[in-house]
């Protein structure tokens, strides 16, 4: 657990004579990141929370206050000793250009003594585990591509097994596309390692992606709010939060909520390779086509469909929602289909049946009575009862 | 005159014994250049390492440069009255000689290794920092490696610089390469001079050489961008290893020496913010 207790940061601009203007970066913070989660510093630019984050690993001393890892305050630890028990991301992730990434991952294992054999195999693993090709070891940073530098840089974090990472902006230098991966499988590493994470990013979507708890700053490092992502969609405590987490609010916040009951309707389906006859057969404008296992493939216009089935007529424009997934994807399977009936597939991929968007907003009012606004998903449900009284502490 | 008697010179064997032939001559040389970057080395790269590091004193760097100008001839015959009345040996000469040299050849050091350590990727030196180096290893084991090609390549040039202007030291009645010069200057012998010039030309050549070999060897391909000429050439072939990120796998690496000028902060808005922390604290959101 990592613990902010009225921290603040001031910084004193000079300004000819003596004296000078005083500007605040953080403002009497108090927060706490909890133990084997995620917690999101999010804000516009000014708001302080990259200073906030460069604080616990003492890369900027705090003018007041007392930040603590685990009931230890780090400003009575040695600071290289601090830093090395800390996992640390940044931006562009600062590869070191003249090591290869085998070596570049072993650094802090390296400095804290640990002998070059076992140093290397561990970083191997990592790289594996970070979704590297092995490969990769013996290339140099400039060999790589933004987002492998960047996952080489969450390795080289995590090899000295730190309870504790800070991220700073670790997605945002690469493109959309890349970034989304990236994402996926933080989450999923964090679901393995349950690290004790503090994440700055400028991107709300993000926060509310990767965050168990989001944490919003204002400009001058005045915390604003501290909730749940799925909280802090639904209940901003002002304009300027409610400004930040930006439109379609209702809607974004239908990610964190799984249908309580789901009512499917059969689709009958043909496979690739069906007559035109077969398909006519089934008598809707659009008929799914399924593969050899059962999976999804695509639909098919009845009317378009010549002698047989095959993979240049599918329309793949619909979504796939999963049984076990959220509401905004059952809802955005169903908008997107042509046929207007969203498919939907259980974990291993086969189609399970359909569902139109009417009979998903009757479970979008059915979760909305049944469980208030604070319900979330998997690990969001665990931080929702606490924050409120947090986010007033300031 | 011709080539015939420049081949006639060197073919002289009058001209490769004793005191005065061509192996002492370039000894001496040698000595006069290895000693004078020896103390210009021990004086620029602490300093020059130091600034950049600390980003400290950088005018330093800057009139060190300025003192570029000084006409070295005039300095060491300056030198040579101040100092040669107060030695009573041969070093009356040699100290003067070597005091003008090393001067030349700190501006190139000084810079060089300043530029290298100032380039340094700031993330990299973040990261470093953020991952529990102390400032001596962060220096060691990321700022001096990754500035290691601008450094050789100012040493270069000051090699050349000194091997050049070694030759003045003959002015003073000192040995080297400069004796055939002088020699030939004051003998009206033409072509001993120009052989002199050759020799200099081709002592210079070689040392570049044996830097250029150095630099090679010692430069992590990582930086110099061998490495990713070879992952090209690779990659062209075929590339067996499927890249999982879809944004531009062949990343161009710059060349160090353009990203140094580029990547050169300005002294400006730095000094100019003395804030209850350091510049580097500052919060970039």
């Amino acid at each position: 657990m990592i613990r902010f207790e009225g921290v603040t940061k001031r910084y004193v601009e000079a300004s000819g004579t003596g004296g000078g203007a005083e500007s605040v970066a953080v403002d009497d913070l108090t927060l706490e990141a909890p133990t084997g989660q995620i917690t999101v510093l999010v804000g516009p630019s000014g708001c302080g929370k990259t200073t906030t984050l460069r604080m616990v690993n003492r890369m900027i001393t705090p003018t007041s206050g007392t930040i603590s890892i685990d009931g230890r305050d780090t400003a009575s630890l040695d600071v290289a000793e601090l830093r090395r028990g800390i996992g640390y991301v940044i931006q562009h992730a600062g590869l070191f250009p003249h090591r290869t990434v085998l070596d570049n991952v072993t650094t802090v294992p390296r400095l804290l003594g640990t002998d070059k054999r076992t140093a290397r195999s561990r970083a191997m693993e990592l790289i594996e585990r970070v979704g590297l090709d092995p490969a990769m070891a013996r290339r140099y940073p400039a060999q790589l591509s933004g987002g492998q530098q960047q996952r080489v840089g969450v390795a080289r974090a995590l090899a000295a097994d730190p309870p504790v990472m800070l991220m700073d902006e670790p997605f945002s230098a690469v493109d959309p596309v890349v970034r989304e991966q990236l994402q996926n499988e933080f989450l999923r590493l964090q679901s393995e390692l349950g690290k004790t994470i503090l994440f700055v990013t400028h991107d709300i979507d993000e926060a509310v992606k990767l965050g168990d708890q989001v944490a919003v700053l204002r400009v001058g490092g005045i915390l604003a709010q501290l909730d749940s992502p799925a909280r802090l969609l639904a209940d901003p405590v002002d304009d300027f939060v409610a400004g930040f987490v930006g439109r379609d609010r209702g809607y974004r916040a239908l990610s964190f909520g799984a249908a309580l009951e789901l009512s499917l309707a059969d689709e009958p389906t043909v496979r690739l390779g069906a007559t035109a006859a077969e398909v006519r057969a089934v008598g809707t404008a659009w008929v799914l086509c399924v593969g050899d296992a059962g999976e999804p493939l695509g639909w098919v216009r009845a009317a378009a469909v010549e002698s047989e089935v095959t993979t240049r007529v599918l329309h793949r424009g619909g979504t796939v929602a999963s049984t076990t997934g959220s509401l905004r994807a059952l809802l955005d399977a169903a908008l997107s289909s042509p046929s207007g009936r969203g498919v939907v597939a259980d974990d291993d991929g086969r189609l399970v049946g359909t569902i139109r968007a009417a009979e998903v907003i009757p479970a979008i009012e059915a979760r909305r009575d049944g469980v208030g606004a604070t319900t979330g998903s998997g690990t969001h449900a665990q931080t929702s009862a606490r924050p409120a009284e947090e986010a007033t502490a300031r | 005159m011709s080539l015939s008697l420049i081949w006639g010179w060197f073919t002289d064997p009058a001209n490769w014994q004793g005191t005065d032939g061509v192996p002492n001559r370039v000894l001496e040389h040698l000595f006069y250049t290895g000693l004078t970057l020896l103390i210009a080395l021990v004086i620029a790269v602490p300093l020059g390492a130091w600034v950049g590091h600390s980003g400290r004193l950088r005018w330093l760097v800057t009139g060190a440069n300025a003192a570029r100008a000084i006409p070295t001839l005039g300095l060491l015959f300056a030198v040579s009255m101040f100092v040669g009345p107060l030695i009573k040996s041969d070093l009356a000469f040699v100290i003067p000689s070597i005091t003008v040299l090393v001067l030349l050849a700190i501006p190139p050091l000084l810079s060089g290794t300043y530029a290298g350590i100032d380039s340094v990727e700031p993330a990299a030196r973040d990261a470093a920092r953020g991952m529990g180096m102390t400032g001596w290893q962060v220096l060691s084991k990321v700022e001096a490696p990754c500035a290691l090609p601008l450094f050789l390549s100012s040493l270069r040039s000051a090699t050349l610089q000194v091997i050049a202007t070694a030759t003045i030291a003959a002015s003073v009645s000192l040995g080297g390469l400069g004796r055939y010069l002088i020699d030939g200057l004051a003998s009206r012998d033409y072509v001993e001079m120009v052989c002199g010039s050759i020799l200099v030309a081709l002592l210079a050549l070689v040392a570049d050489g044996v830097l250029a070999v150095i630099e090679k060897r010692a430069v992590s391909p990582g930086i110099s961008g061998r490495a990713t000429r070879v992952a090209r050439s690779r990659a062209r072939n075929s590339d067996p290893h499927s890249e999982p990120d879809s944004d531009g796998a062949d990343r161009t690496d710059p060349d160090p020496r353009q990203a140094a000028l580029v990547g050169s902060r300005s002294t400006g808005p730095v000094e100019a913010t003395a804030a209850t922390g350091t510049p580097s604290e500052r919060d970039r959101t």
